[in-house]
């Protein structure tokens, strides 16, 4: 299972959060049509895309003087291997405590 | 007993049980117990308390957040590099008791905003839910 920290790290960030959302909304976007509603500044806006992009969100390509970002497919993989492997660990030890708790009947 | 549910960043397990509250709390809290069912721990029912789960995939590190004697017990639990809370509460139901297990993840630096955080993750999801519908 891939760690899943740098991505909850990354989105943990409610300006990122609200990046990545919009890419998703959106599909892909120059950094200056990321910047423009943000009321950050285009050098924090970048700053957070390259934490997005470290963190497997995100992709990005230079044309001429712009550049582009695009959601990552799969990005959120990590997140949801976390939550399917606790669904399945927990309700397997829910199994074993309820035989324990038989087994104290006795 | 009842499906898992699983919300954003965060796994709910339900399930009635014929057994009074009592029992079930001796079985999560006693560290002769808790190893029977859920894995090797030096568990001390205190507040503040440090304590370690460990299993064949790793260590878990926890300390005891809250616990209230045969209605609830929450511990932070941080593994494979993420911290999260594991809340257990027990509910008297006429044939025994209801218990509940939610476990809430949340970024590693913002423990005591946990409640914030997971509001922002639901909000977060329940958005991207809601694009992802109007994409459909």
């Amino acid at each position: 299972m891939r760690e899943p920290t740098a991505v909850f790290k990354s989105l943990g960030d409610p300006t990122r959060r609200a990046l990545f959302e919009r890419l998703c909304r959106e599909g892909e976007l120059t950094v200056h049509a990321l910047t423009a509603p943000s009321g950050v500044s285009q050098p924090a806006v970048s700053k957070h895309l390259h934490s997005l992009k470290v963190a497997g969100l995100v992709r990005d390509r230079r044309d001429g003087r712009e550049t582009y970002y695009e959601v990552l497919p799969g990005g959120l993989t990590p997140l949801l291997d976390w939550l399917k492997f606790y669904a399945s660990f927990w309700q397997s030890r829910f199994d074993r405590l309820e035989d324990l708790l038989k087994r104290m009947d006795q | 007993m009842t499906e898992p549910s699983i919300e954003p960043l965060c796994v709910v397990v339900e399930r009635e049980l014929p057994f009074p509250a009592e029992k079930i709390w001796r079985a999560l809290t006693q560290p002769h117990l808790i190893q029977e069912w859920l894995m090797q721990n030096d568990f001390i029912p205190l507040v503040g308390k440090r304590f370690n789960f460990r299993a064949e995939w790793g260590s878990v590190d926890c300390e005891v957040l809250t616990l209230e004697p045969n209605k609830s017990l929450s511990y932070r639990w941080a593994a494979m590099g993420l911290e999260s809370i594991v809340t257990w509460t027990l509910r008297a139901t006429a044939s025994g008791t209801h218990l509940r297990m939610e476990q809430s993840g949340f970024r590693p630096d913002q423990q005591q905003a946990y409640r914030g955080a997971t509001h922002g993750w639901r909000k977060f999801f329940a958005d991207l839910e809601r694009v992802v519908g109007d994409l459909a």
